[in-house]
């Protein structure tokens, strides 16, 4: 009683690449991959920043960082975490998972999706250009205006800031709308909206928020690039510029921005548990709904960061309320994965454990954000080390906790080998534990006083001690990503060989080979639940036999299929495929670079803007007139 | 068809019980422990933060109405959250211990959900905040009422990276520490010369931002005499961790001596230790060189706007903006090379030579 077909191909051989075609390709695994690693790279960048940061913070008017160097290191680390680590790494999963989640062959724009990539790069090494161009931004990752202003940052600093913040908007940009039409045109037959995979579910609400919040910061940097290259005064306070609209706008993109960044991690929570409990998601559609609401809710609260700015009572009540009612579906998703470990059979592998952290970190810094969302209270926590605490347990605990659950999860998917289970628990166990030992004093540090992004601290103060298990979480938190980074070297090469499906996993992705061949599925499968291979292996339930109705009213029960037989152990015909498949392309990174030399250009001469154009031209000149399908991959079933 | 995993089909993932898996459960206990130790030795560090340990705590206000307002806010939210944080941190542990996989188990009941329990634990949260939000919306209007009558008047102008206080009802104008009378209520009006700065006295309450082109409001009542330490909160570049600032609460009569002596000019008041050739030398020095330009010395040529008034700096406990004991030495060191002390000072270095630095520390240290 086959329900799905068997998409199991025997294994597509293919050469190990050389660097033009990772320049080239337009697979949707390879710049998955490109995305990961390029991601985890600026990972320990920002890591080393923040390690910086904590050993200066160590005594009390300590000499290690000058002022100039620690403001320089905070701006860094936050703007290197948010935009060069924490997304591109979501985009890696997006890139690698959705289309295997959906039973999709790739992204619905190939091309677009390599020059997100590419664009991504250049925007992420235009920003560490400043490095060695005069110095890093210094302004904060949020830049508040005036201090973008010519007349309290004058050189080059800002304008590496406010360039590849705009270079990376259009590379996420591209990405979010590519990802939208895959996942609303591109589901297999039969995988109705409610029947994919949570994960897809977050990369849609994600991409939508990213499609409506990115203009918000876009028109912020443009009016920042006026003022800074055309003398406008949109923020010059001494023409009458009111710095209060940059922090509008810039928090109409930041709050859906923070959303932006943990939505996908909670999209791996959810896939991740059900697995490794054995038992479905509880709850899909609420845990579905939440998300939704949460997206559209995130648009709601802006103003939370801007409680102490004077913006009035009624002002304050209104987003006071708004953040508080956005905590609603947020508990509802933690109880919703604690209810799908409830009474299952928990496989404590470290993917689990990761994800389990997520959800207890993720406690913590909810909570704390509940003590924010009051604004009375906010008063005296606002700008101080309270803050720091929450964001890093929501950002560290819980996104990065989660989508290190996803690598662990996936990695044998994608590389065909398992991480070290026995590196992943020191890893796990390093990490939570030195986790806590950095970022839970910080709640005491700010609530007894200590103000943010001070690159010292008086002794009278006496927040030494704390600041002190904050440096030393920190260094072994750097540890632990050393480790992290071993386990995956070993593992690549070590690493013990892992099947199609490992985990015993009940989605699409795990019917294929591990790695995947290029076209992903021999023959695109059609579902008939949200849990298609547990269905296959284990037979669908009861109250699930009644979606095969909608099947037929759809068309999509098997007979329908593209028209093929249904092919599985009993099927003894032989086939030839001729699989559909895109071409690579080197205009896709062409235009990518292109964009990045526009903006350096800005900075350091005219020229290079001009040269960066004419490969901008170049690019989409050469992208509108090739070919999009290549050879195409041949398959004998 | 059963929900029995196919006969002999052991998927990957699912590993036997081994010695290895088993001091895993004792491990996570005794780290749960140890976690739960750390967090109440800390939680007691938290309850203990009284001001005279910690100058800056925020849990231990000083002032009738805008800090306990607050605190109770706080308490009100943070009780509730330790309770959740211990439920649902509990059920999490509970179940991660509860339902671990053991040999034998098969696959468990395959449950997508129950629609009760989804609307309870929707409706309780939303109880839960309810009771935290009306509250909230109270007190945020009572704190950001106009104002009483009769409150002292303090303007408070944020400079890149020093404090200026202006009572314009008493003509007095100084800098980075400011005197007010016990029981009185303070209301202060804010704005800043140039970036975003924020005005934070914790025993007191709460921040307001202090905005180029924005007038900010914020009041409170102190309750007692004692001095009570803040500092900027809102970055503003280079030496924002050296933003300090000090509030002195007086009593009523001694806050008016203050005032009256505040209003007079500048008045060199010579002490046991004063060198009485140094301080002429200083006075000449400052009164007719370069310190005119950026300072105001009432009574003086100084009538500059860029820096700090100094009619009374000799009266403060600290200089360049709480980051230094006010003595001459301190004073000496920093009119010699504001920048070394403070990263980015708009006073430069080498405005005067190590020997007029002592002078000018000698004259300066003397305007009580």
């Amino acid at each position: 009683m086959a329900t799905v077909v068997d998409v199991h191909a025997p294994p597509a051989t293919y050469r190990v690449p050389g660097w033009w075609s990772w320049l080239t390709t337009v697979d949707h695994k390879r710049i998955g991959i490109l995305y990961g690693t390029t991601a985890f790279i600026f990972f320990l960048i920002g890591g080393l920043e923040a390690l910086l940061i904590r050993i200066q913070l160590f005594v009390p008017n300590n000499t290690f960082l000058s002022a100039q160097a620690y403001n320089e290191m905070f701006t860094m680390h936050g703007t290197t975490m948010i935009f060069l680590v924490v997304m591109p790494m979501s985009a890696a999963f997006f890139n690698f998972m959705v289309p295997l989640l959906i039973g999709a062959r790739d992204v619905a724009f190939p091309r677009l999706n390599a020059f997100s990539y590419w664009t991504f790069l250049s925007g992420g090494v235009l920003l560490h250009l400043s490095f060695l161009s005069g110095g890093a931004p210094e302004v904060g990752w949020f830049g508040y205006a005036p201090l973008t202003s010519p007349q309290y940052t004058p050189g080059h600093s800002t304008d590496f800031w406010m360039l590849s913040l705009q270079v990376l908007g259009v590379a996420s940009l591209a990405a979010a709308f590519n990802f939208l039409v895959t996942i609303i045109n591109l589901r297999a037959p039969g995988m109705t909206m409610m029947r994919m995979p949570v994960f897809a579910w977050m990369t849609l609400v994600t991409s939508f928020l990213m499609v409506l919040a990115f203009p918000a910061i876009t028109v912020g940097l443009i009016l920042v690039m006026f003022d800074r290259y055309m003398h406008a005064n949109f923020f010059n306070v001494a023409q009458g510029g009111d710095p209060i609209l940059w922090q509008h706008l810039f928090w109409v993109f930041g709050h859906p921005e923070v959303y932006i960044l943990i939505l996908p991690a909670m999209g791996i929570v959810s896939e991740v548990l059900p697995t490794f409990s054995r038992k479905p998601l509880f709850g899909y559609p609420v845990v579905v709904f939440s998300g939704i609401a949460i997206g559209v809710m995130s648009f709601g609260v802006w103003a939370h960061h801007m409680f102490s700015t004077g913006m009035g009572p009624v002002a304050d009540a209104v987003f006071a309320i708004n953040t508080m009612l956005i905590a609603v579906p947020t508990g509802v998703k933690i109880f919703n994965w604690i209810a799908t470990m409830w009474g299952g059979s928990l496989n404590l592998k470290t993917a689990m454990l990761f994800a389990i952290g997520f959800i207890a970190m993720f406690i913590i810094g909810g909570l704390s954000g509940v003590m924010h969302s009051s604004p009375p209270a906010d008063l005296q926590q606002t700008d101080t080390y309270f803050i720091v605490a929450h964001f890093h347990y929501v950002l560290f605990g819980g996104a990065i906790m989660g989508l290190t659950a996803g690598a662990y999860y996936w990695f044998p998917k994608i590389t065909g080998r398992f991480l070290s289970e026995k590196l992943g628990k020191w890893h796990f166990w390093l990490t939570l534990i030195a986790f806590n030992l950095t970022f839970f004093p910080m709640h005491f540090t700010g609530l007894l006083g200590m103000p943010r992004r001070t690159y010292t601290y008086g002794d009278y103060l006496n927040l030494t001690l704390l600041n002190q298990l904050s440096t030393i979480g920190a260094l072994l938190l750097g540890l632990s990503v050393l480790l992290f980074a071993w386990n995956i070297l070993w593992s690549l090469k070590y690493g013990e060989p892992a099947g199609d499906n490992p985990w015993d996993g009940a989605t699409l992705e795990w019917a294929i080979p591990s790695p995947p061949p290029p076209y992903n599925f021999a023959v695109v499968p059609t579902v008939h639940s949200s849990l298609p291979l547990w269905d296959q292996k284990y037979g669908m339930p009861e109250h699930a036999q009644s979606h095969r109705l909608g099947d037929e009213l759809l068309g999509t029960s098997p007979a329908s299929e593209l028209g093929l037989p249904e092919a599985g152990p009993a099927v003894a015909q032989r086939r030839r495929l001729e699989i559909h498949m895109p071409r690579p392309s080197i205009f896709p990174p062409l235009t990518g670079f292109g964009l990045g030399l526009m903006a350096a250009g800005l900075i350091y001469s005219p020229i290079i803007s001009v040269v960066g154009l004419l490969w901008l031209f170049m690019g989409i000149y050469g992208w509108c007139y090739e070919p999009a399908a290549g050879e195409p991959a041949v398959v004998e079933l | 068809m059963t929900c029995l995993p196919p006969a002999g089909a052991a998927p990957r993932g699912l590993p036997s019980v081994s010695a290895a898996a088993r001091p895993e459960r004792p491990r996570a206990r005794r780290v749960v422990l140890l976690a739960g130790l750390l967090a109440l030795l800390g939680l007691t560090a938290l309850l203990a933060g009284c001001a005279s340990q910690y100058p800056q705590t925020t849990l231990d206000p000083h002032s009738t109405d805008f800090g306990p307002d607050i605190q109770n806010l706080f308490v009100l939210i943070f009780w509730p959250a330790v309770l959740v944080f211990v439920v649902v941190e509990g059920a999490l542990l509970y179940t991660i211990v509860r339902y671990r996989q053991r040999p034998g188990h098969g696959r468990p009941r395959q449950i997508h959900g129950n629609t009760r329990l989804e609307i309870a634990w929707t409706i309780a949260p939303a109880v839960v905040l309810a009771f935290i939000a009306v509250p909230t919306v109270k007190t945020i209007f009572v704190t950001q009422a106009n104002v009483a009558p009769g409150s002292v008047q303090i303007h408070v102008i944020g400079h890149q990276w020093w404090w200026e206080f202006q009572y314009p009802e008493l003509g007095v104008v100084t800098a980075n520490e400011f005197h007010v009378p016990a029981g009185q209520t303070v209301g202060f009006t804010e704005t800043s010369a140039d970036v975003i700065h924020s005005f934070w006295v914790p025993a007191m309450g709460g921040k307001r931002d202090v905005v180029p082109n924005h007038q900010n409001y914020l009041w409170f009542t102190p309750a007692q005499t004692g001095t009570f330490l803040g500092q900027c909160a809102e970055y503003c570049l280079d030496a924002h961790a050296d933003m300090r600032l000090r509030m002195i609460v007086d009593t009523p009569q001694d806050f008016q001596a203050w005032v009256d002596r505040q209003k007079q000019n500048a008045q060199p008041q010579p002490d046991a230790q004063t060198n009485m050739d140094l301080l002429k030398k200083g006075e000449q020095l400052v009164t007719t060189g370069a310190c005119v330009g950026c300072h105001t010395i009432q009574g003086t040529p100084a009538n500059g706007k860029v820096g700090p008034n100094l009619t009374h700096v000799g009266s403060r406990q600290t200089i360049a903006a709480g980051i230094l004991e006010n003595n001459r030495d301190n004073i000496a060191r920093w009119v010699r090379n504001p920048p070394a002390i403070k990263p980015g000072a708009k006073m430069p270095a080498n405005l005067v030579s190590e020997d007029d630095a002592r002078a000018v520390a000698e004259y300066l240290y003397s305007l009580k």
